[in-house]
């Protein structure tokens, strides 16, 4: 408890890579959560020990396939209503995954515990640089009050610059259907 | 391989084949014994196929006759074999226990199990939902002049959570294939009968396979039709509508117009009211986040029998962290997960029934409801 400011929490949390699981990285962090004004994001600091693996060459292999696609990409409901992701959408979904987290971020309070649900579309924007852009709709599951909420997020991604959400926002209930 | 038929005619032809049966290892078929071995006696041996040769070379040199009684062992295993369409398939041919299945042929698997189980299962009716479905459960009870403590499991009370549905599928047809080989699972049913509903909130369950995969709760209509639904978990007479819902039909945690308001709870807590003198557990499955939830969670006051409800819960997330290391946590509702008021387990408690837990199957998030149909089985084995 910090008087007039907010909650910190101090974590000690290990890292596990979603693709191999035998790869860990341990990692310290502090989350200040703001008293009062609960649509500031709270202030994340961290700092990981060691390296992440190096994915120049999946990352590469992608982005060329992407570049090289005839017509934009287009595609819904990843994973399917069982469960399934065929493994051209595999990396469409691991984008995303990480896009929704910074999404999550900034929408995150000490009550909430928010976990990417499904893409329920996704279309590939054409541009004119070297960025790749995906318009994404997803659903977002909130535990406590067990909602889905609908999110449209603008998604920027390039091999050697990283991901960014350039722009997001929530949608009605019903944008659905 | 292959069997052959000897009759040693002097005691050293006796002792030749006693020697070559240990020192071969071959397989006696008559007698069971190399000591029972005599002369002007019957022999039956069985020979593994690499060793057809050089025991017949041996007999030869040794003036032993003998006779191929089988050619090919395997040929005649083969042919005798029951074929897989047999009338005594305990399960039906082809359900395929890993992949996710609509309601209908939920209801058909109902029928099959029930049929071709009847010494052991019986189908039962429970109840109609809001959209006017038939809601059974199966009853698991080896004949017996006993009367037997009762262990009620439900399923699929919340639509979206496949996953919970499919494991009662699979917990049913673990226990028929089992039961008369596996000690354990015989000796439950000596002492206990199951009651098992595999699907509680049918309307949202087909709900979410036509219309929404998200879908949470019933398909109860509000305010003229403008709003559906009630979330059953909210909807037990157990503090109602106290804490952890929302009073506005559009919310996922929707308590209803009053506890028991909807056809589903109704038809679940009037059965167990009837019966919970003999009910010991009461087992409600849910998905996602891997935990083994005890009441209550409308307060954080302990249950009078905590200390026991815990151990047990303890106990079954470490058998279950045994089988593939999946971590469940364990306590009360109210303490390690949210607060909530109106939920079937802790109603099954209140009312009596010493043992009841929530489980919340896999996974963390990482999937969440839309658990892809590979992580099926080791779920549910894991879960078993």
């Amino acid at each position: 408890d910090i008087d007039d400011v907010g909650h910190k929490y101090h974590l000690e949390l290990v890292l596990e890579d979603i693709l191999d699981k035998d790869s860990t990285v341990n990692c310290t962090a502090e989350v200040l959560y703001h008293l009062g004004n609960k649509n500031i994001a709270p202030d994340v600091q961290f700092t990981i020990e060691g390296e992440l693996k190096n994915t120049d060459e999946a990352d590469n292999t992608f982005y060329n396939r992407i570049k090289s696609l005839e017509k934009e990409l287009v595609a819904e409901n990843i994973p399917d209503s069982h469960g399934n992701v065929s493994p051209e959408m595999e990396p469409i979904r691991l984008l995303a995954w990480v896009a929704s987290g910074y999404v999550i971020w900034q929408n995150s309070t000490e009550n909430t515990k928010f976990q990417l649900a499904q893409i329920k579309h996704v279309k590939q924007v054409k541009r004119s640089d070297e960025y790749l852009e995906f318009d994404y709709m997803i659903l977002l599951h909130e535990m406590v009050s067990q909602e889905i909420f609908p999110w449209q997020m603008t998604v920027l991604w390039h091999p050697q610059h990283g991901v960014q959400v350039t722009q997001d926002s929530r949608q009605p209930k019903h944008a659905l259907e | 391989d292959q069997v052959l038929h000897i009759v040693p005619e002097t005691f050293q032809q006796v002792q030749h084949l006693q020697h070559l049966c240990s020192t071969l290892l071959l397989d006696l078929w008559k007698p069971l014994l190399p000591e029972d071995i005599w002369a002007g006696e019957d022999l039956h041996i069985r020979v593994p196929a690499p060793l057809v040769q050089e025991l017949k070379d041996s007999l030869d040199q040794h003036m032993i006759s003998y006779k191929v009684l089988i050619p090919d062992v395997q040929e005649l295993v083969d042919r005798s074999t029951p074929r897989e369409r047999s009338s005594h398939r305990q399960v039906p041919e082809g359900y395929v226990y890993t992949q996710y299945h609509p309601m209908e042929k939920i209801y058909q698997w109902m029928t099959q199990i029930q049929k071709s189980n009847s010494e052991l299962v019986t189908q039962h009716y429970l109840g109609k939902t809001i959209e006017n479905r038939t809601m059974y459960y199966l009853q698991i009870s080896q004949p017996s002049d006993k009367t037997k403590k009762i262990i009620w499991m439900d399923c699929g009370i919340h639509a979206r959570e496949w996953i919970s549905p499919a494991f009662c599928q699979w917990f049913v047809k673990e226990i028929l294939q089992n039961y008369k080989t596996d000690s354990k699972i015989s000796r439950f049913l000596q002492n206990l009968d199951l009651y098992v509903l595999p699907v509680l909130n049918i309307d949202g369950y087909i709900y979410s396979w036509e219309k929404d995969r998200l879908w949470r709760k019933n398909r109860s209509p509000h305010m003229n039709g403008t709003c559906y639904g009630t979330d059953l978990n909210r909807n037990f007479n157990s503090s109602w509508g106290s804490i952890g819902v929302s009073y506005n039909c559009s919310s996922e945690i929707f308590c209803g117009s009053g506890p028991e308001s909807e056809p589903e709870t109704r038809a679940v807590a009037q059965f167990i009211e009837r019966k919970k003198s003999d009910i010991l557990c009461y087992l409600t499955i849910h998905s996602y986040g891997q935990y083994i939830l005890t009441p209550y969670g409308s307060t954080t006051k302990p249950p009078s029998n905590s200390e026991e409800l815990m151990y047990v819960a303890e106990k079954a997330a470490a058998a279950l962290m045994g089988k593939y290391g999946t971590s469940y946590e364990v306590g009360p509702t109210s303490l390690i997960l949210y607060s909530n008021s109106g939920s079937s387990r802790d109603w099954a408690h209140m009312i009596g029934i010493p043992f009841s837990y929530t489980f919340e199957l896999r996974d963390k998030g990482t999937h969440g409801f839309v658990l892809p149909p590979d992580q099926i089985q080791p779920t549910c084995e894991e879960t078993m």
